[in-house]
């Protein structure tokens, strides 16, 4: 076994193991730092694969944003997590079962799974020859150039969540004092005070 | 190479960049006063867009690799797209604007949501039927529930938002499994796998995902569940947009899913369609008896409607898909008029949804009630009128295709089914003297419900030639 070998088991049994943990964890903050060990080794995994890049991508964005936001979200929200922990069990069959189906999918994608002939040719047509490129350029490759419509169609649907949450939840109050800072700014400071002498002893 | 591509997806490029322009029109301007301006320019435009991709493009083009197909097929359903959306918007803008629901924003999401069907219809590629679908389809969520403080309206949205995401789950994970077969997204690509050698069984199963998850789209019997409930929920010209544009979008797609990427296994998916088409029939004209709210009783209309129409699909013809094709174009004129006239069903100024109060309507109202009674009869599909012509072509598709047995269930279907439309032309002539609605209906609904009318009516003749131009649109999928 090389290096790489002993590399992969160590990351595969630490994705697995605090994969395990993050559902069973008792505390919820825990979970969130369990889910985090989770993601640095999946990203250690795609190291092993070339993948350097999304390796890079999944702790930048996973945990640098979206598992600090869970944990903020952890904190930040007053849920009974034991009571939660407790309905649990009601729902263990279903459970069960979507994880007998994902097994069973399993062993159809690696059992009893056939591709068309040409499959794996017509798979790796589409990317660049990666001996040649760097992988973060055969990605840009592909997204900007190739797939250039779905990009911008994505754009498309990001900018249709966007006027949606504004539509959703913005509410625009009326008789409220609001801030206007061009107006601050340009007011005239003799317009807005008067000084006043005021000898001593005699008052306003 | 780009700019050859561009060029070709163009009117949906001008469509988003007319869309940002009203977005940002409106944002720095009035806000909501400059709704109805925005609306009409929205209607304008969409109508131009139309005209200009029914006149102008001719052939077949293809963009991004076979992502983006631009053939004849595409522009007919591209043409109905816009047309029927144009209609829609300027009929609810008197309804939103006198219960002060008009947001800037509703013609801005529809044209959106436009863009997103207009991608549906020419998508080439999985990855392309996904982002068209996801766009079209998040633009109606929020549309579903745009009058957020109205719990219904709220609660459409949601429903709607979750059974959506479900669908999508479920093509995407048909879309997988077909990739995982055949290598490619390109449906070029995936019709050469499949002619090379048999159906394996990850294609057959990403087959039956993908039409699942369309058949969710299109409301489609057994994945029909939130059709009632988000048609009664969601503001009446929002359940237009919903019973006209997107499920010409979604029948268009799966026209072309199935005929382009899956043409070779015609014997597997026709028998899917054929389930469906049957259930959807029988379920939407069953159902709708018992049902008082006008609104969800066109809900089951149009899930009946689904039903005739994947008759046509079923027929895995190129004479189904014409028939398809007439056939949606048909629906959708007849439910432009019939929502406008929902949308002008008020009394004292608010809006009613029970259809016992058209009671004597006919007495107070002869002409609309005339107009109404044509359309009824049309949805019914009684024969003078073009909506007979609808259901004889897609039912002479099945029985050309040798299934006949569907062909039969679709004839007793619609005789079921005609009892609920000939309820409403009862109540309004026949009914007990009661409360009568208001004689108010503004001129852009008495317009089109009386033109869609007509064209029941007078469509009669030679259909306004639209079965020459399907049939040149059905010749270009089914080679």
């Amino acid at each position: 076994m090389t290096v790489a070998d002993y590399a992969f088991y160590a990351f595969a049994l630490v994705a697995v193991a605090a994969g395990l943990l993050v559902v069973v964890a008792r505390n919820p903050v825990h979970s969130v730092l369990w889910l985090i060990l989770a993601f640095l080794s999946s990203a250690g995994l795609f190291v092993l694969l070339g993948a350097e890049f999304v390796a890079m991508l999944l702790i930048i964005v996973y945990v640098g944003a979206v598992a600090v936001l869970f944990l903020f979200v952890v904190m930040m929200l007053d849920i009974d997590f034991a009571a939660l922990k407790a309905e649990m069990a009601k729902y263990v069959p279903l459970a069960a079962l979507v994880g007998i189906v994902i097994l069973m999918q399993l062993a159809l994608a690696y059992g009893a799974w056939e591709q068309a002939e040409g499959a794996l040719g017509l798979r790796q047509a589409v990317t660049p020859d990666l001996n040649e490129i760097h992988n973060t350029r055969a990605l840009g490759l592909l997204l900007y150039d190739r797939y250039i419509f779905l990009f911008q169609t994505g754009g498309l649907i990001l900018l249709v969540a966007m006027i949606g949450a504004i539509v959703l939840t913005l509410r625009h109050r009326e008789g409220i004092k609001r801030q206007n800072v061009l107006a601050q700014m340009y007011r005239d400071p003799a317009k807005a005070m008067e000084l006043k002498d005021i000898k001593p002893g005699q008052g306003l | 190479m780009i700019s050859a591509d561009i060029s070709i997806v163009l009117p949906e490029i001008a469509l988003a960049i007319f869309a940002f322009g009203a977005l940002m029109f409106g944002v720095y301007t009035g806000k909501d006063r400059t709704a109805p301006l925005l609306i009409w320019l929205t209607a304008g435009f969409m109508v131009a867009l139309a005209f200009w991709l029914g006149v102008g493009a001719t052939g077949n083009r293809e963009a991004f690799g076979g992502m983006f197909v631009n053939d004849a097929f595409a522009r007919f359903a591209k043409v109905m797209i816009l047309l029927s959306a144009a209609a829609v918007l300027v009929m609810g803008q008197d309804y939103m604007q006198r219960r002060d629901m008009l947001r800037f924003e509703f013609p801005v999401l529809v044209s959106l949501s436009v863009i997103g069907m207009m991608i549906m219809v020419s998508a080439g590629d999985l990855m392309a039927l996904y982002m068209g679908l996801e766009l079209q389809s998040l633009a109606l969520y929020v549309l579903a529930s745009i009058r957020r403080d109205h719990a219904k309206s709220t609660e459409a949205g949601l429903k709607y938002f979750m059974l959506g995401a479900l669908s999508s789950g479920l093509l995407l994970y048909g879309a997988s499994l077909t990739y995982g077969f055949a290598g490619t997204t390109v449906f070029s690509g995936i019709i050469t796998t499949l002619q090379a050698g048999d159906m394996s069984l990850g294609l057959l199963f990403g087959l039956v995902f993908l039409l699942t998850g369309l058949a969710f789209k299109v409301s489609a019997v057994p994945f029909h569940m939130w059709t009632p409930d988000v048609y009664e929920g969601a503001p009446t010209p929002v359940t237009a947009v919903f019973a006209t544009a997107p499920k010409i979008a979604a029948m268009a797609l799966l026209a072309r899913l199935a005929h382009d990427a899956f043409g070779p296994a015609v014997g597997d998916w026709t028998q899917i369609l054929a389930v469906l088409a049957v259930l959807s029939m029988f379920l939407g004209s069953i159902a709708a008896i018992g049902q008082r709210d006008i609104k969800r009783l066109m809900a089951y209309s149009s899930i009946a409607h689904m039903g005739y129409a994947l008759v046509g699909l079923a027929a895995g013809t190129a004479g189904g898909v014409q028939a398809m094709l007439v056939y949606m174009a048909i629906y959708v004129t007849m439910n432009v008029g019939a929502f406008a006239f929902i949308l002008a069903m008020e009394r004292d100024g608010r809006p009613v949804t029970d259809i016992r109060s058209l009671n004597m309507y006919s007495r107070h109202e002869p002409l609309k009630a005339l107009a109404l009674l044509v359309l009824m009869f049309s949805l019914a599909g009684v024969p003078p009128t073009v909506g007979f012509f609808g259901k004889l072509y897609v039912l002479r598709a099945a029985v050309e295709a040798d299934m006949t047995w569907l062909a039969i269930a679709g004839v007793i279907a619609s005789v079921i089914g005609a009892y609920y439309y000939l309820r409403i032309v009862y109540f309004m002539y026949f009914g007990e003297e009661g409360e009568t609605l208001d004689r108010r209906m503004p001129p852009v609904q008495w317009g089109l419900l009386m033109a869609s009318a007509a064209v029941m009516i007078v469509g009669v003749v030679n259909l306004f030639g639209i079965d020459p131009l399907a049939a040149v649109a059905a010749q270009t999928l089914v080679r």
